[in-house]
């Protein structure tokens, strides 16, 4: 019932990905959430070289608890989505695939994903906790000054999604 | 006449803030347990067991039940006969989100400046709403406020002739429009009357009334009932995936108001709605 994936996405994977299928993520994804986004945005206007190369990557819009001493993570939710809808579509037309958040998009970010052949998968707002486990290594990558909000490279495993809005343009919060 | 030092407030709070970013309130489990009683969608389902399983774990590991353990609001009941000793109240009702937060391995979501946003690093400073009252007692309440349904939240500034009619659509308005945004099933809190600002704070108030509970008045306990009825009517339904279960409790609180006016504020709360007390 879960369609198993892996990262980088590639453009065959993205086009068996439907609206509304459980799917299963392993592979390395990055976090960035609003600060991260703002800074990788002013890297790109100035032409400067971005702390990891989008082509193909997924980003999950994260910023997650402190560790404990011999966790990876802690807490490691999705926070909503939309405060990255002024920046996603340059990211996207720059190579980036995929993106896990929580609800909806901008009309602009849905063309967008369509055009660029990207997906937005969704995973369980609040469930932070079980999220972390499936997070099995973690190290970040950029803009430690940030605290939660820097740029981790992070290694996922199974880690459980739903797919949100696909390239055919359908979207899960759309239902009437 | 009654001496209280002001470290039992630091050290209450610090406790508190780590308590119930691991293990919600008993009400609030017995709604998301009648919740997945009610849920008709099999998705809806699912998602409610996969929160009830991410509880579990938090509550085991001490892993917070979600990654916003959000912004410190304090509400502080002071008996009229309390005389704090020791240092100043409000450093250390900081001190003690500070403490909670960074022993608690809590996030740090707090920026210093609204628009510089430089975090502060240590979640401080909590937002405190003083209340004195009669008595010699001090009751604390710590709610720590996600910003996903925080987001979500608003002010109308109804009409008199509006009436009932136009409180429930308000709200029925606010949470349509939060939709999946505020991370569903949502607890809501309704404050009607008083002023712009006081409506707020009764709203954000009601949120640490226990989920279940119900306003004294029977008019507005009628409504309460209804506008549960209304926003389930909506089938967002879990992490809005649709379904039946869109709200787990409306908790509504009143002010007397202006004859010109009739505020209406609705603070959102997702399903980790936190709230602790302690009384000293």
């Amino acid at each position: 019932m879960n369609k198993i994936i892996t990262t980088p996405l590639t453009e065959e994977t993205i086009k068996e990905l439907h609206t509304g299928d459980m799917v299963r993520i392993t592979g390395i994804i990055y976090s960035a959430r609003d600060a991260a986004h703002k800074k990788l945005v002013e890297l790109i206007d100035k032409g400067e070289e971005l702390p990891f190369d989008l082509n193909g990557n997924v980003i999950y819009y994260l910023g997650p608890t402190p560790a404990r001493e011999g966790q990876v993570i802690g807490s490691a939710g999705p926070t909503t989505s939309s405060r990255m809808d002024k920046y996603t579509p340059v990211l996207l037309s720059l190579g980036l695939k995929g993106m896990i958040g929580k609800g909806r998009r901008s009309p602009e970010v849905i063309e967008t994903i369509k055009k660029e052949k990207a997906v937005y998968f969704a995973a369980v707002g609040g469930a932070g906790a079980l999220l972390s486990k499936r997070i099995k290594q973690s190290k970040v990558i950029a803009f430690d000054e940030l605290g939660t909000e820097a740029v981790r490279e992070m290694y996922v495993e199974d880690f459980p999604a739903i797919v949100a809005i696909d390239i055919y343009g359908n979207d899960i919060y759309q239902r009437d | 006449m009654r001496e209280i030092k002001v470290t039992a407030i630091t050290d209450a709070i610090k406790e508190m803030a780590m308590e119930i970013n691991f293990s919600l309130s008993e009400d609030m489990k017995a709604a998301l347990k009648t919740a997945w009683q009610q849920e008709r969608s099999d998705l809806g389902k699912q998602i409610l067991e996969i929160l009830d399983e991410n509880m579990e774990i938090a509550g085991n590991e001490k892993i917070p039940i979600c990654q916003d353990t959000g912004m410190a609001v304090v509400f502080l009941e002071i008996g009229q006969e309390v005389l704090f000793t020791g240092g100043n109240l409000e450093e250390a009702v900081n001190e003690g989100v500070r403490r909670g937060y960074t022993e608690g391995y809590l996030r740090k979501s707090v920026v210093s400046d609204p628009l510089v946003r430089e975090n502060t690093k240590d979640n401080t400073p909590a937002v405190i709403h003083y209340q004195i009252v009669p008595g010699e007692n001090v009751k604390i309440t710590l709610a720590p406020k996600g910003f996903g349904s925080e987001n979500m939240s608003r002010v109308y500034m109804l009409k008199p002739a509006d009436g009932e009619e136009g409180v429930i659509e308000a709200v029925v308005d606010a949470v349509r429009l939060a939709g999946p945004n505020a991370c569903p099933p949502v607890v809501v809190g309704v404050g009607i009357g008083g002023t712009f600002e006081k409506c707020a704070l009764l709203s954000k108030k009601a949120l640490t009334r226990e989920v279940g509970s119900h306003n004294e008045k029977e008019h507005i306990r009628k409504l309460e009932d209804e506008i549960f009825r209304r926003l389930n009517a909506l089938e967002i339904g879990p992490a809005g995936l649709g379904g039946s279960v869109t709200c787990l409790g409306v908790n509504i609180e009143t002010y007397p108001t202006h004859i010109a006016g009739l505020p209406v504020a609705v603070n959102i709360c997702c399903h980790v709605n936190r709230h602790i007390s302690r009384v000293i």
